[in-house]
């Protein structure tokens, strides 16, 4: 039976796991750990802490796959507004470098009307070896009950190794129906992605317990390896005029739909969605009034970048929730951030633990952002911002 | 209108605090609460219920002490609930949870709606409404700001969706996982907390359930961590000293060096 096993041996009875237990399922006893077997959720959280690594999880019950089938690598290509999605492309790109490594094919599943097909030459040119099309008039206008149907069949029949989705609305909406049609596990919204070459796994990375904790993921013994990818965080690959295009069409049945979309209501702002973009100047509290948040608009459109806002200035009605950062608002990756009076909540970081150079500017020094910052300026964001705005549009 | 809403319980964020030594998250588990996007789902369920008559049944599957939590949602307005618990279904990752949520619908009856939060705010995978769908065979809507109607035996949603939204028409039995802000969760009132105390709240062992113990728990999960880890930081940030003109130079020869 599968379980938490303590070694008695190794425990030194330091209680750095009892301590961590969400579930208070450990305790002392004889001055050794004990687990409560009722209360054990199982989550890992303690085999982790313990220091002298004496607590593990005995898995039983899942025979082992045996011989890794080898297969292909494949990525979902999402559609929007007629192009194929930013995130589709950078997945492309990760598919073609993890093809390589494991001698197998990159792969593109493009699903769609019949004005879908020529963007099979994007995704060959960004770095897929084949594209299947599975394009045709029927295929127009699907919701995930039936992508999720085609899928599955897809997957049935050729037996990829690995499939990424865009964590996207539709890519995370998707992406699960999936996994459960085809009884596999997929780890959402992965901000890092490495291969296992000798033992053909995926190890998929995401920020865990908003933000704090990065947690590696594998799935040993099922196939296809699934995985959502944050919008952003792997490179874009360069489009290769020269690659061959390779178009595999696939047709099949399309399940009668159970959905109807009645209407659709665009963005009352023009602006990008903030989760893509690449530079963002974000905004909190500390900003001080709703007229110097044009400050941090004005400097975001000085960098070519957007702007974002913390929750509470969404909720005070300065800005539309389409720029909210943060756990309850858009989750982003780019290349630069720069806070403005944000003190950094932990819900907060939660949405910007994909960031990769964060510069800082708030007045309390002891604020928790500048914890998670690169570059940290201690001073009045507002002062800061004019200067900065002066100094940029002088050059 | 038969309603199922699934709750989980998760550490209350307050309590999340690093361990400065071991890097590792510091947590009371006392402090555990309804996952805060769940509460917004049954208010929701609660409303229509009000509306258009029926029956809400809470679904979770976690420790014998989630029973708590259930008879927490009976107070706020629900009518039972169904706990599935046990060991074999401990360790479980989004597949086996979903799957063991499947069967605890079995367990609440007849339904025409099941309804989910968003997402759990400890995990913040958003899986498991559509994989307890595809389960189930049923439609699915994320995302879900508001319910328009229900008639025909369809219920017509607002989702959000790229900054915009979509007004979708689906065909019940359908499940929903729905946005926070939908609603204002109510209080539980006195005559509620009664009501809550005196619930009958089914709680559901493995062999009750009819459980596949393949499918269950730490056995019934393909996913497994491997390894969990802070992320890495320059151990401090570099500060840019200066009065805000220099700070202001600083920035902008940072701008020039990363882009």
């Amino acid at each position: 039976m599968s379980g938490l096993r303590i070694d008695r041996e190794l425990c030194i009875g330091c209680e750095s796991c009892i301590m961590t237990c969400p579930q208070n399922a450990l305790f002392m006893e004889d001055g050794k750990a004990q687990v409560d077997r009722d209360a054990c959720v199982m989550c890992g959280m303690c085999t982790d802490s313990c220091p002298v690594e004496a607590i593990s999880i005995e898995k039983s019950g899942t025979s082992p796959m045996g011989e890794a089938e080898k297969g292909d690598v494949w990525a979902f290509a999402e559609i929007t507004d007629g192009e194929i999605h930013s995130c589709s492309k950078e997945l492309i790109g990760k598919a073609r470098e993890l093809a390589d490594r494991l001698e197998a094919e990159a792969v593109a599943v493009l699903v769609g009307g019949d004005s879908v097909k020529p963007l099979a030459g994007t995704l060959c040119r960004s770095g897929a070896d084949r594209v299947i099309a599975v394009c045709g008039e029927k295929f127009e206008g699907l919701f995930e009950e039936e992508y999720a149907a085609i899928l599955g069949k897809l997957i049935d029949e050729k037996k990829p190794e690995i499939l990424m989705f865009g964590a996207t609305e539709l890519g995370r909406s998707l992406a699960p129906r999936v996994a459960a049609k085809v009884g596999t596990g997929l780890t959402a919204d992965c901000t890092i992605l490495e291969i296992d070459e000798e033992k053909r796994l995926l190890k998929q990375t995401r920020p865990a317990f908003g933000g704090n904790l990065m947690a590696t993921i594998v799935c040993p013994n099922h196939r296809p390896q699934m995985a959502t990818v944050r919008p952003g965080v792997l490179p874009m690959p360069q489009e290769d005029e020269n690659r061959k295009i390779v178009v595999e069409q696939y047709d099949t049945d399309v399940p009668k739909p159970l959905k109807e979309l009645i209407s659709v209501v665009k963005a009352e702002s023009e602006a990008k969605s903030i989760s893509d973009a690449k530079i963002i100047v974000s905004a909190g509290r500390g900003i001080g009034a709703k007229k110097n948040l044009a400050l941090a608009q004005e400097l975001a459109e000085l960098l070519g970048g957007e702007y974002g806002v913390t929750r509470p200035l969404v909720d005070l009605g300065w800005s539309e929730y389409t720029h909210q950062v943060g756990q309850t608002g858009c989750t982003v990756a780019p290349k630069l951030l720069i806070t403005c009076g944000i003190s950094g909540a932990i819900q907060h970081l939660a949405g910007i633990s994909g960031a990769e150079t964060v510069i800082a500017i708030n007045t309390d020094k002891d604020a928790p952002i500048f914890a998670r910052a690169d570059y940290a300026v201690v001073g009045d964001c507002v002062e800061v911002l004019k200067e900065l705005i002066a100094q940029l549009k002088n050059k | 209108m038969n309603i199922i809403v699934c709750i989980k319980q998760v550490p209350s964020t307050n309590e999340v605090n690093l361990d400065p030594v071991t890097k590792t998250i510091i947590r009371d588990g006392k402090q555990s609460v309804t996952n805060p996007f769940d509460t917004f789902a049954l208010e929701q369920a609660v409303q229509l219920k009000e509306q258009y008559g029926g029956r809400v049944s809470v679904l979770s599957m976690g420790i014998p002490a989630v029973e708590r939590l259930l008879r927490d949602a009976v107070s706020r307005g629900a009518d039972g609930g169904v706990l599935i618990s046990g060991r074999e279904f401990a360790g479980a990752d989004t597949l086996a949870t979903s799957y063991a949520l499947s069967l605890g619908v079995a367990q609440t009856g007849d339904f025409d709606l099941i309804l989910c939060g968003k997402m759990a705010i400890d995990g913040d995978t958003a899986q498991i409404g559509p994989e307890l769908a595809e389960h189930l065979g049923i439609p699915h809507v994320t995302d879900v700001s508001k319910i328009i109607s229900v008639e025909d035996g369809s219920v017509t949603v607002e989702k959000s969706y790229n900054g915009g939204h979509q007004i979708i028409k689906v065909k019940l039995p359908a499940l929903l996982t729905v946005l926070k802000d939908i609603n204002m969760p109510r209080m539980p009132s006195i005559a509620g907390v009664r009501r809550g105390i005196e619930a009958d709240i089914k709680v559901i062992g493995v062999a009750e359930s009819g459980a596949d113990t393949s499918r269950t728990g730490l056995a019934g999960s393909p996913t497994q961590v491997v390894r969990t880890y802070t992320p890495e930081r320059n151990s401090e940030a570099v500060v840019i000293p200066g009065d805000a003109a220099e700070a202001a130079a600083g920035i902008a020869k940072i701008i020039a060096e990363v882009l």
